[in-house]
Protein backbone atom coordinates (compact mmCIF):
# COMPACT_ATOMS: atom_id res chain seq x y z
CA UNK A 1 0.00 0.00 0.00
CA UNK A 2 1.06 3.61 -0.53
CA UNK A 3 0.79 4.00 3.25
CA UNK A 4 3.85 1.77 3.40
CA UNK A 5 5.67 4.80 2.01
CA UNK A 6 3.82 7.27 4.22
CA UNK A 7 1.67 8.55 1.38
CA UNK A 8 -2.05 9.14 1.86
CA UNK A 9 -3.71 9.62 -1.52
CA UNK A 10 -6.95 10.77 0.05
CA UNK A 11 -5.17 14.07 0.78
CA UNK A 12 -4.26 14.58 -2.87
CA UNK A 13 -0.97 15.02 -4.67
CA UNK A 14 1.90 15.65 -2.27
CA UNK A 15 3.84 18.84 -2.85
CA UNK A 16 7.53 19.08 -2.04
CA UNK A 17 10.64 21.16 -2.59
CA UNK A 18 14.09 19.98 -3.50
CA UNK A 19 17.43 21.67 -3.69
CA UNK A 20 20.56 20.34 -5.37
CA UNK A 21 22.46 22.37 -2.82
CA UNK A 22 24.00 24.45 -5.60
CA UNK A 23 26.02 27.46 -4.52
CA UNK A 24 25.97 29.89 -7.43
CA UNK A 25 26.12 33.66 -7.84
CA UNK A 26 22.89 35.60 -8.29
CA UNK A 27 23.17 36.65 -11.97
CA UNK A 28 21.13 39.81 -11.29
CA UNK A 29 23.82 41.10 -8.92
CA UNK A 30 26.85 38.93 -9.72
CA UNK A 31 27.23 38.30 -5.98
CA UNK A 32 27.57 34.90 -4.35
CA UNK A 33 26.66 34.42 -0.71
CA UNK A 34 29.03 32.42 1.52
CA UNK A 35 28.68 28.64 1.80
CA UNK A 36 27.68 29.15 5.42
CA UNK A 37 24.88 31.53 4.48
CA UNK A 38 23.74 29.21 1.69
CA UNK A 39 23.47 26.25 4.09
CA UNK A 40 21.67 28.40 6.68
CA UNK A 41 19.26 29.59 4.00
CA UNK A 42 18.54 26.03 2.88
CA UNK A 43 17.61 25.17 6.47
CA UNK A 44 15.47 28.32 6.67
CA UNK A 45 13.87 27.46 3.30
CA UNK A 46 12.89 24.04 4.69
CA UNK A 47 11.46 25.72 7.78
CA UNK A 48 9.29 27.99 5.63
CA UNK A 49 8.10 24.99 3.60
CA UNK A 50 7.25 23.17 6.83
CA UNK A 51 5.32 26.14 8.26
CA UNK A 52 3.45 26.51 4.95
CA UNK A 53 2.23 22.93 5.18
CA UNK A 54 4.22 21.44 2.31
CA UNK A 55 4.74 17.69 2.39
CA UNK A 56 8.39 17.11 1.57
CA UNK A 57 11.81 18.77 1.44
CA UNK A 58 14.99 17.22 0.10
CA UNK A 59 18.66 18.09 -0.31
CA UNK A 60 21.05 16.77 -2.95
CA UNK A 61 24.65 15.54 -2.88
CA UNK A 62 27.05 16.91 -5.51
CA UNK A 63 30.82 16.81 -5.03
CA UNK A 64 31.92 19.55 -7.36
CA UNK A 65 32.51 23.26 -7.72
CA UNK A 66 29.46 25.50 -7.16
CA UNK A 67 27.79 23.15 -4.65
CA UNK A 68 27.59 23.40 -0.86
CA UNK A 69 25.72 20.33 0.45
CA UNK A 70 28.24 17.55 -0.16
CA UNK A 71 27.46 16.43 3.42
CA UNK A 72 23.74 16.47 2.68
CA UNK A 73 22.81 14.12 5.53
CA UNK A 74 24.37 16.61 7.98
CA UNK A 75 22.32 19.44 6.44
CA UNK A 76 19.23 17.24 6.72
CA UNK A 77 19.97 16.72 10.41
CA UNK A 78 19.94 20.50 10.84
CA UNK A 79 16.65 20.67 8.98
CA UNK A 80 15.23 17.80 11.05
CA UNK A 81 15.89 19.79 14.20
CA UNK A 82 14.47 23.03 12.76
CA UNK A 83 11.21 21.58 11.39
CA UNK A 84 8.19 19.78 12.81
CA UNK A 85 5.98 18.01 10.30
CA UNK A 86 7.51 18.05 6.83
CA UNK A 87 8.98 14.81 5.47
CA UNK A 88 12.71 14.97 4.69
CA UNK A 89 14.80 13.25 2.08
CA UNK A 90 17.76 13.33 -0.25
CA UNK A 91 17.75 14.30 -3.92
CA UNK A 92 19.74 12.36 -4.30
CA UNK A 93 22.19 10.37 -2.18
CA UNK A 94 24.95 9.02 -4.40
CA UNK A 95 24.92 5.49 -3.09
CA UNK A 96 27.50 4.27 -5.67
CA UNK A 97 30.37 6.08 -3.96
CA UNK A 98 29.26 5.66 -0.35
CA UNK A 99 29.09 2.80 2.08
CA UNK A 100 25.42 1.79 2.37
CA UNK A 101 25.94 0.98 6.05
CA UNK A 102 27.09 4.52 6.82
CA UNK A 103 24.38 6.01 4.65
CA UNK A 104 21.75 3.99 6.48
CA UNK A 105 23.16 4.97 9.88
CA UNK A 106 23.01 8.63 8.85
CA UNK A 107 19.48 8.54 7.52
CA UNK A 108 18.03 6.47 10.35
CA UNK A 109 19.62 9.02 12.71
CA UNK A 110 18.01 11.88 10.76
CA UNK A 111 14.80 9.87 11.05
CA UNK A 112 15.10 9.70 14.84
CA UNK A 113 16.01 13.38 15.16
CA UNK A 114 13.00 14.30 13.03
CA UNK A 115 10.58 11.93 14.74
CA UNK A 116 10.16 9.50 11.82
CA UNK A 117 10.16 11.87 8.87
CA UNK A 118 13.24 10.70 6.92
CA UNK A 119 13.29 9.20 3.43
CA UNK A 120 16.17 8.29 1.14
CA UNK A 121 16.45 8.76 -2.60
CA UNK A 122 19.42 6.86 -4.04
CA UNK A 123 21.05 7.96 -7.28
CA UNK A 124 24.08 7.30 -9.44
CA UNK A 125 25.48 10.83 -10.02
CA UNK A 126 25.39 12.59 -13.37
CA UNK A 127 28.95 13.77 -12.94
CA UNK A 128 32.00 11.69 -12.15
CA UNK A 129 34.30 13.96 -10.16
CA UNK A 130 33.25 12.21 -6.96
CA UNK A 131 34.53 8.87 -8.28
CA UNK A 132 38.08 10.31 -8.27
CA UNK A 133 37.51 12.22 -5.03
CA UNK A 134 36.21 9.22 -3.12
CA UNK A 135 38.38 6.58 -4.74
CA UNK A 136 36.11 4.68 -7.10
CA UNK A 137 36.54 3.61 -10.71
CA UNK A 138 34.15 5.17 -13.20
CA UNK A 139 34.15 1.86 -15.11
CA UNK A 140 32.16 0.40 -12.22
CA UNK A 141 29.50 3.15 -12.51
CA UNK A 142 26.52 0.83 -13.00
CA UNK A 143 27.73 -2.17 -11.00
CA UNK A 144 28.56 0.01 -7.97
CA UNK A 145 25.10 1.52 -7.99
CA UNK A 146 23.16 -1.70 -8.41
CA UNK A 147 25.16 -3.58 -5.76
CA UNK A 148 25.11 -0.81 -3.18
CA UNK A 149 21.47 0.02 -3.78
CA UNK A 150 20.57 -3.65 -3.21
CA UNK A 151 22.58 -3.71 0.02
CA UNK A 152 20.94 -0.48 1.20
CA UNK A 153 17.51 -2.00 0.67
CA UNK A 154 18.53 -5.20 2.43
CA UNK A 155 19.71 -3.22 5.47
CA UNK A 156 16.33 -1.49 5.46
CA UNK A 157 14.43 -4.78 5.36
CA UNK A 158 16.50 -6.66 7.95
CA UNK A 159 18.08 -5.44 11.15
CA UNK A 160 20.76 -8.13 10.86
CA UNK A 161 22.36 -8.53 7.47
CA UNK A 162 24.51 -11.26 5.99
CA UNK A 163 25.81 -10.12 2.66
CA UNK A 164 28.74 -10.32 0.28
CA UNK A 165 29.53 -8.47 -2.92
CA UNK A 166 32.30 -7.10 -5.12
CA UNK A 167 32.69 -3.55 -3.83
CA UNK A 168 32.50 -3.80 -0.07
CA UNK A 169 33.73 -6.12 2.65
CA UNK A 170 31.20 -8.89 3.43
CA UNK A 171 28.75 -8.54 6.31
CA UNK A 172 28.12 -11.49 8.59
CA UNK A 173 25.04 -11.19 10.70
CA UNK A 174 25.85 -7.48 10.99
CA UNK A 175 23.51 -5.29 12.98
CA UNK A 176 23.00 -1.85 11.45
CA UNK A 177 21.85 0.66 14.08
CA UNK A 178 20.03 2.77 14.97
CA UNK A 179 16.80 1.57 13.43
CA UNK A 180 14.38 4.21 12.10
CA UNK A 181 11.29 5.07 14.11
CA UNK A 182 8.81 3.09 11.98
CA UNK A 183 11.21 0.20 11.47
CA UNK A 184 11.92 1.06 7.84
CA UNK A 185 12.76 4.11 5.73
CA UNK A 186 11.01 4.86 2.46
CA UNK A 187 13.80 4.28 -0.10
CA UNK A 188 13.33 5.58 -3.66
CA UNK A 189 15.31 5.04 -6.81
CA UNK A 190 16.41 8.28 -8.50
CA UNK A 191 15.67 8.17 -12.24
CA UNK A 192 16.93 10.78 -14.70
CA UNK A 193 14.01 10.43 -17.07
CA UNK A 194 15.11 7.56 -19.30
CA UNK A 195 12.93 4.44 -19.41
CA UNK A 196 15.87 2.03 -18.81
CA UNK A 197 16.53 3.18 -15.27
CA UNK A 198 12.79 3.50 -14.56
CA UNK A 199 12.31 -0.11 -15.59
CA UNK A 200 14.97 -1.27 -13.12
CA UNK A 201 13.05 0.53 -10.37
CA UNK A 202 9.85 -1.14 -11.57
CA UNK A 203 11.23 -4.69 -11.74
CA UNK A 204 12.58 -4.29 -8.18
CA UNK A 205 9.28 -2.86 -6.88
CA UNK A 206 10.97 0.33 -5.68
CA UNK A 207 9.30 3.77 -5.70
CA UNK A 208 10.56 6.07 -8.44
CA UNK A 209 11.81 9.64 -8.03
CA UNK A 210 11.96 11.05 -11.57
CA UNK A 211 13.87 14.31 -12.03
CA UNK A 212 13.93 16.27 -15.26
CA UNK A 213 15.32 19.53 -16.63
CA UNK A 214 12.55 20.09 -19.13
CA UNK A 215 10.76 18.61 -22.10
CA UNK A 216 7.26 17.55 -23.07
CA UNK A 217 5.01 15.90 -20.48
CA UNK A 218 4.19 13.17 -23.00
CA UNK A 219 7.84 12.13 -23.29
CA UNK A 220 8.05 11.52 -19.55
CA UNK A 221 4.78 9.62 -19.60
CA UNK A 222 6.63 6.91 -21.52
CA UNK A 223 9.06 6.63 -18.62
CA UNK A 224 6.24 6.42 -16.07
CA UNK A 225 4.43 3.82 -18.19
CA UNK A 226 7.63 1.79 -18.58
CA UNK A 227 8.09 1.89 -14.81
CA UNK A 228 4.58 0.62 -14.05
CA UNK A 229 4.76 -2.07 -16.76
CA UNK A 230 8.08 -3.30 -15.37
CA UNK A 231 6.61 -3.33 -11.85
CA UNK A 232 3.72 -5.48 -13.06
CA UNK A 233 6.14 -7.80 -14.87
CA UNK A 234 8.19 -8.03 -11.67
CA UNK A 235 5.14 -9.21 -9.73
CA UNK A 236 4.40 -5.90 -7.99
CA UNK A 237 1.20 -3.89 -7.98
CA UNK A 238 1.92 -0.44 -9.50
CA UNK A 239 -0.98 0.92 -7.45
CA UNK A 240 1.15 0.34 -4.38
CA UNK A 241 4.28 2.04 -5.73
CA UNK A 242 4.51 5.83 -5.50
CA UNK A 243 5.97 7.95 -8.29
CA UNK A 244 7.46 11.39 -7.64
CA UNK A 245 8.37 13.92 -10.32
CA UNK A 246 10.82 16.75 -9.77
CA UNK A 247 11.79 19.75 -11.87
CA UNK A 248 12.11 23.50 -12.31
CA UNK A 249 9.41 25.62 -10.69
CA UNK A 250 8.95 29.36 -10.36
CA UNK A 251 5.79 31.29 -9.66
CA UNK A 252 5.21 35.03 -9.91
CA UNK A 253 2.15 37.23 -10.36
CA UNK A 254 2.33 36.92 -14.14
CA UNK A 255 3.94 34.37 -16.42
CA UNK A 256 6.02 37.12 -17.98
CA UNK A 257 7.35 38.12 -14.59
CA UNK A 258 8.09 34.49 -13.69
CA UNK A 259 10.06 33.94 -16.92
CA UNK A 260 11.90 37.26 -16.52
CA UNK A 261 12.91 36.60 -12.93
CA UNK A 262 13.90 32.94 -13.28
CA UNK A 263 15.55 32.75 -16.71
CA UNK A 264 18.91 34.35 -15.80
CA UNK A 265 19.26 31.99 -12.82
CA UNK A 266 18.67 28.89 -14.90
CA UNK A 267 20.73 30.10 -17.87
CA UNK A 268 23.77 31.28 -15.91
CA UNK A 269 23.53 28.40 -13.43
CA UNK A 270 23.49 25.84 -16.24
CA UNK A 271 26.46 27.51 -17.90
CA UNK A 272 28.51 27.09 -14.75
CA UNK A 273 27.36 23.63 -13.70
CA UNK A 274 26.63 22.00 -17.07
CA UNK A 275 28.87 23.87 -19.49
CA UNK A 276 26.10 25.46 -21.54
CA UNK A 277 23.18 27.80 -21.01
CA UNK A 278 19.46 27.12 -21.41
CA UNK A 279 17.82 28.30 -24.65
CA UNK A 280 15.22 31.05 -24.30
CA UNK A 281 12.95 29.17 -26.67
CA UNK A 282 12.99 26.07 -24.45
CA UNK A 283 12.50 28.18 -21.36
CA UNK A 284 9.56 30.08 -22.89
CA UNK A 285 7.93 26.72 -23.62
CA UNK A 286 8.16 26.05 -19.89
CA UNK A 287 5.03 28.17 -19.51
CA UNK A 288 3.05 25.91 -21.87
CA UNK A 289 0.79 23.25 -20.37
CA UNK A 290 2.49 20.56 -22.44
CA UNK A 291 5.91 21.34 -20.93
CA UNK A 292 6.94 19.55 -17.77
CA UNK A 293 8.54 22.67 -16.26
CA UNK A 294 6.28 24.62 -13.93
CA UNK A 295 7.07 28.27 -14.56
CA UNK A 296 4.33 30.89 -14.65
CA UNK A 297 1.49 32.55 -12.81
CA UNK A 298 -0.17 30.63 -9.96
CA UNK A 299 -3.23 29.85 -12.11
CA UNK A 300 -1.12 28.52 -14.97
CA UNK A 301 0.98 26.41 -12.65
CA UNK A 302 -2.15 24.93 -11.06
CA UNK A 303 -3.39 23.93 -14.52
CA UNK A 304 -0.01 22.50 -15.44
CA UNK A 305 0.33 20.43 -12.26
CA UNK A 306 -3.21 19.12 -12.63
CA UNK A 307 -2.49 18.20 -16.25
CA UNK A 308 0.71 16.42 -15.20
CA UNK A 309 -1.21 14.58 -12.51
CA UNK A 310 -3.79 13.46 -15.04
CA UNK A 311 -1.04 12.17 -17.37
CA UNK A 312 1.38 10.67 -14.81
CA UNK A 313 -0.97 9.69 -12.00
CA UNK A 314 1.92 10.47 -9.67
CA UNK A 315 1.77 10.81 -5.89
CA UNK A 316 4.27 13.58 -5.25
CA UNK A 317 5.46 16.65 -7.14
CA UNK A 318 8.74 18.21 -6.06
CA UNK A 319 9.64 21.75 -7.09
CA UNK A 320 13.19 23.00 -7.67
CA UNK A 321 12.97 26.76 -7.06
CA UNK A 322 16.36 27.78 -5.75
CA UNK A 323 18.68 26.85 -8.63
CA UNK A 324 21.25 29.41 -9.75
CA UNK A 325 21.39 31.81 -6.81
CA UNK A 326 17.72 32.78 -6.51
CA UNK A 327 17.67 35.31 -3.63
CA UNK A 328 16.01 34.25 -0.42
CA UNK A 329 13.17 36.80 -0.54
CA UNK A 330 12.08 35.25 -3.86
CA UNK A 331 12.13 31.79 -2.30
CA UNK A 332 9.98 33.11 0.53
CA UNK A 333 7.58 34.66 -1.98
CA UNK A 334 7.32 31.36 -3.88
CA UNK A 335 6.53 29.43 -0.71
CA UNK A 336 3.80 31.98 0.04
CA UNK A 337 2.27 31.60 -3.43
CA UNK A 338 2.43 27.79 -3.18
CA UNK A 339 0.79 27.79 0.24
CA UNK A 340 -1.98 30.32 -0.44
CA UNK A 341 -2.79 29.87 -4.15
CA UNK A 342 -1.42 26.62 -5.52
CA UNK A 343 -1.52 23.99 -2.80
CA UNK A 344 -5.24 24.29 -1.86
CA UNK A 345 -6.32 23.98 -5.51
CA UNK A 346 -3.99 21.11 -6.30
CA UNK A 347 -5.05 19.19 -3.21
CA UNK A 348 -8.75 19.84 -3.84
CA UNK A 349 -8.60 18.47 -7.38
CA UNK A 350 -6.30 15.51 -6.77
CA UNK A 351 -7.63 14.13 -3.48
CA UNK A 352 -8.97 10.58 -3.87
CA UNK B 1 34.10 36.02 -32.63
CA UNK B 2 35.86 32.87 -31.55
CA UNK B 3 36.97 30.63 -34.42
CA UNK B 4 38.80 27.31 -34.22
CA UNK B 5 40.77 25.83 -37.12
CA UNK B 6 40.92 22.14 -36.24
CA UNK B 7 43.42 19.72 -37.70
CA UNK B 8 41.68 16.41 -37.02
CA UNK B 9 44.45 13.87 -37.46
CA UNK B 10 47.62 12.94 -35.60
CA UNK B 11 49.21 11.39 -38.72
CA UNK B 12 50.66 13.07 -41.79
CA UNK B 13 51.18 16.73 -42.58
CA UNK B 14 48.81 17.76 -45.40
CA UNK B 15 45.80 18.59 -43.24
CA UNK B 16 47.99 20.61 -40.87
CA UNK B 17 49.55 22.44 -43.82
CA UNK B 18 46.10 23.34 -45.13
CA UNK B 19 44.90 24.38 -41.66
CA UNK B 20 47.97 26.60 -41.15
CA UNK B 21 46.93 28.49 -44.27
CA UNK B 22 43.28 28.44 -43.15
CA UNK B 23 44.13 29.91 -39.74
CA UNK B 24 46.24 32.63 -41.37
CA UNK B 25 43.43 33.41 -43.79
CA UNK B 26 40.98 33.58 -40.87
CA UNK B 27 43.18 36.02 -38.98
CA UNK B 28 43.65 38.12 -42.11
CA UNK B 29 39.95 38.28 -42.94
CA UNK B 30 38.86 38.64 -39.30
CA UNK B 31 41.50 40.79 -37.58
CA UNK B 32 39.31 41.18 -34.46
CA UNK B 33 38.48 37.49 -34.07
CA UNK B 34 40.15 35.07 -31.68
CA UNK B 35 41.54 32.41 -34.00
CA UNK B 36 42.83 29.17 -32.48
CA UNK B 37 44.66 26.55 -34.47
CA UNK B 38 43.93 23.24 -32.76
CA UNK B 39 46.06 20.40 -34.08
CA UNK B 40 45.12 17.11 -32.42
CA UNK B 41 48.69 15.89 -33.10
CA UNK B 42 49.92 18.35 -30.44
CA UNK B 43 47.70 16.99 -27.68
CA UNK B 44 47.41 13.73 -25.84
CA UNK B 45 43.66 13.24 -26.09
CA UNK B 46 42.13 10.28 -24.28
CA UNK B 47 39.39 8.06 -25.64
CA UNK B 48 35.86 9.07 -24.80
CA UNK B 49 34.55 7.11 -21.81
CA UNK B 50 31.12 8.66 -21.72
CA UNK B 51 31.67 11.14 -18.90
CA UNK B 52 30.24 14.68 -18.88
CA UNK B 53 32.38 16.90 -21.11
CA UNK B 54 33.30 19.20 -18.19
CA UNK B 55 34.80 16.22 -16.35
CA UNK B 56 37.73 15.75 -18.77
CA UNK B 57 40.99 17.32 -17.64
CA UNK B 58 44.49 17.86 -19.04
CA UNK B 59 44.88 17.96 -22.83
CA UNK B 60 41.49 16.34 -23.36
CA UNK B 61 39.80 18.96 -21.22
CA UNK B 62 41.58 21.74 -23.11
CA UNK B 63 40.58 20.39 -26.53
CA UNK B 64 36.94 19.88 -25.48
CA UNK B 65 36.68 23.34 -23.90
CA UNK B 66 38.27 25.00 -26.94
CA UNK B 67 35.66 23.46 -29.25
CA UNK B 68 32.76 24.18 -26.87
CA UNK B 69 33.72 27.87 -26.58
CA UNK B 70 33.98 28.41 -30.34
CA UNK B 71 31.42 30.31 -32.40
CA UNK B 72 32.70 28.61 -35.53
CA UNK B 73 34.88 25.60 -36.28
CA UNK B 74 36.62 24.81 -39.54
CA UNK B 75 37.29 21.09 -39.45
CA UNK B 76 40.28 19.88 -41.42
CA UNK B 77 40.35 16.14 -41.98
CA UNK B 78 42.24 13.62 -44.06
CA UNK B 79 40.54 10.49 -45.41
CA UNK B 80 41.58 7.24 -43.76
CA UNK B 81 40.16 3.89 -44.93
CA UNK B 82 37.42 5.68 -46.83
CA UNK B 83 36.32 7.63 -43.74
CA UNK B 84 37.35 10.28 -41.22
CA UNK B 85 40.25 9.43 -38.89
CA UNK B 86 39.50 7.84 -35.53
CA UNK B 87 41.02 10.85 -33.76
CA UNK B 88 38.34 13.11 -35.22
CA UNK B 89 35.52 10.68 -34.45
CA UNK B 90 36.86 10.41 -30.89
CA UNK B 91 36.69 14.19 -30.54
CA UNK B 92 33.02 14.08 -31.56
CA UNK B 93 32.45 11.29 -29.02
CA UNK B 94 33.98 13.43 -26.26
CA UNK B 95 31.43 16.20 -26.87
CA UNK B 96 27.76 16.39 -25.87
CA UNK B 97 25.24 15.34 -28.52
CA UNK B 98 24.28 18.86 -29.51
CA UNK B 99 27.74 20.36 -29.09
CA UNK B 100 27.61 22.23 -32.41
CA UNK B 101 24.24 23.84 -31.75
CA UNK B 102 24.58 27.57 -32.48
CA UNK B 103 27.96 27.07 -34.17
CA UNK B 104 28.90 27.36 -37.82
CA UNK B 105 30.96 24.36 -38.92
CA UNK B 106 32.78 24.11 -42.23
CA UNK B 107 34.90 21.38 -43.73
CA UNK B 108 38.26 21.04 -45.43
CA UNK B 109 39.29 17.58 -46.67
CA UNK B 110 42.68 16.34 -47.78
CA UNK B 111 42.87 13.04 -49.64
CA UNK B 112 45.16 10.93 -51.74
CA UNK B 113 42.65 10.57 -54.52
CA UNK B 114 39.66 12.35 -56.01
CA UNK B 115 37.72 9.11 -55.50
CA UNK B 116 37.28 10.18 -51.87
CA UNK B 117 35.40 13.35 -52.75
CA UNK B 118 32.04 12.28 -51.30
CA UNK B 119 33.42 10.98 -47.98
CA UNK B 120 32.73 14.31 -46.26
CA UNK B 121 29.26 14.45 -47.76
CA UNK B 122 28.31 10.94 -46.74
CA UNK B 123 30.21 10.43 -43.51
CA UNK B 124 31.14 13.73 -41.91
CA UNK B 125 28.06 15.85 -42.62
CA UNK B 126 25.61 13.35 -41.07
CA UNK B 127 27.58 13.47 -37.80
CA UNK B 128 27.70 17.29 -37.86
CA UNK B 129 23.98 17.44 -38.67
CA UNK B 130 23.21 15.13 -35.74
CA UNK B 131 25.29 17.36 -33.49
CA UNK B 132 23.20 20.37 -34.62
CA UNK B 133 25.92 22.20 -36.57
CA UNK B 134 25.04 25.02 -38.95
CA UNK B 135 27.02 23.44 -41.78
CA UNK B 136 28.61 25.43 -44.58
CA UNK B 137 27.55 23.05 -47.31
CA UNK B 138 30.33 23.61 -49.78
CA UNK B 139 33.67 22.23 -48.66
CA UNK B 140 37.26 22.44 -49.83
CA UNK B 141 38.69 19.18 -51.13
CA UNK B 142 42.44 19.08 -51.65
CA UNK B 143 44.28 16.25 -53.35
CA UNK B 144 47.76 15.04 -52.55
CA UNK B 145 49.05 16.35 -55.87
CA UNK B 146 48.35 19.92 -54.67
CA UNK B 147 50.99 19.64 -51.92
CA UNK B 148 54.76 19.70 -52.11
CA UNK B 149 57.15 19.85 -49.14
CA UNK B 150 54.45 21.01 -46.70
CA UNK B 151 53.29 23.76 -49.05
CA UNK B 152 50.15 24.11 -51.09
CA UNK B 153 51.36 24.46 -54.66
CA UNK B 154 48.11 25.30 -56.42
CA UNK B 155 46.78 28.85 -56.18
CA UNK B 156 43.27 27.65 -56.94
CA UNK B 157 43.30 25.73 -53.64
CA UNK B 158 44.24 28.92 -51.79
CA UNK B 159 41.35 30.78 -53.44
CA UNK B 160 38.98 28.02 -52.39
CA UNK B 161 40.21 28.11 -48.80
CA UNK B 162 39.83 31.91 -48.74
CA UNK B 163 36.24 31.51 -49.95
CA UNK B 164 35.52 28.86 -47.30
CA UNK B 165 36.90 31.19 -44.63
CA UNK B 166 34.82 34.08 -45.96
CA UNK B 167 31.66 31.96 -46.01
CA UNK B 168 32.36 30.70 -42.49
CA UNK B 169 32.93 34.21 -41.15
CA UNK B 170 29.91 35.68 -42.89
CA UNK B 171 27.58 32.92 -41.75
CA UNK B 172 28.85 33.11 -38.17
CA UNK B 173 28.01 36.81 -38.08
CA UNK B 174 24.57 36.17 -39.53
CA UNK B 175 23.92 33.26 -37.17
CA UNK B 176 24.71 35.51 -34.20
CA UNK B 177 22.16 38.03 -35.51
CA UNK B 178 19.57 35.28 -36.06
CA UNK B 179 20.04 34.14 -32.45
CA UNK B 180 19.77 37.71 -31.18
CA UNK B 181 16.64 38.34 -33.21
CA UNK B 182 15.06 35.09 -32.01
CA UNK B 183 15.93 35.83 -28.39
CA UNK B 184 14.60 39.39 -28.69
CA UNK B 185 11.17 37.92 -29.44
CA UNK B 186 11.04 36.88 -25.77
CA UNK B 187 10.55 39.57 -23.19
CA UNK B 188 12.80 37.97 -20.63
Amino acid sequence: MMQHYGINESKGLEFGIYTLGDHLPDPHTGERISAQQRIQEIIEFAKLADEAGLDFFSVGESHQEYFATQAHAVVLAGIAQATEKIKLGSSSTIISTSDPVRVYENFSTVDLISGGRAELVAGRASRIGLFDLLGYDIRDYEALYEEKFDLLRQINEQEKVTWSGDYRAPLRNAQVLPRPQKGKLPIWRAVGGTPQSAMKAGYAGVPMFMAHLGGPVDAFKQTVDAYREAATAGGFDPAELPVATAGFFYAAETTQQALQEMYPHVNEGMKRTNGRGFSKQMFAQGADTRSVMNIGSPQEIIEKILHQHEVFGHQRYIAQIDFGGVPFDKLRKNIEIIATDILPEVRKHTAK
Amino acid sequence: MNVVALSGSIAGSKTRTAMDYTAASLQKQLPDADVTLLDLAEYNVQFSDGRHHLDYDGDTGYVVRTIMQADAVIIGTPVFQASIPGTLKNLFDLLPGDAFSGKVVSILVTAGSAKHYLIAEQQLKPILGYMKAEIVQGYVFIEEKNFHQKQITDDDVLFRIDRLVEDTAFRTGVLTRIQEEQDSAYDF
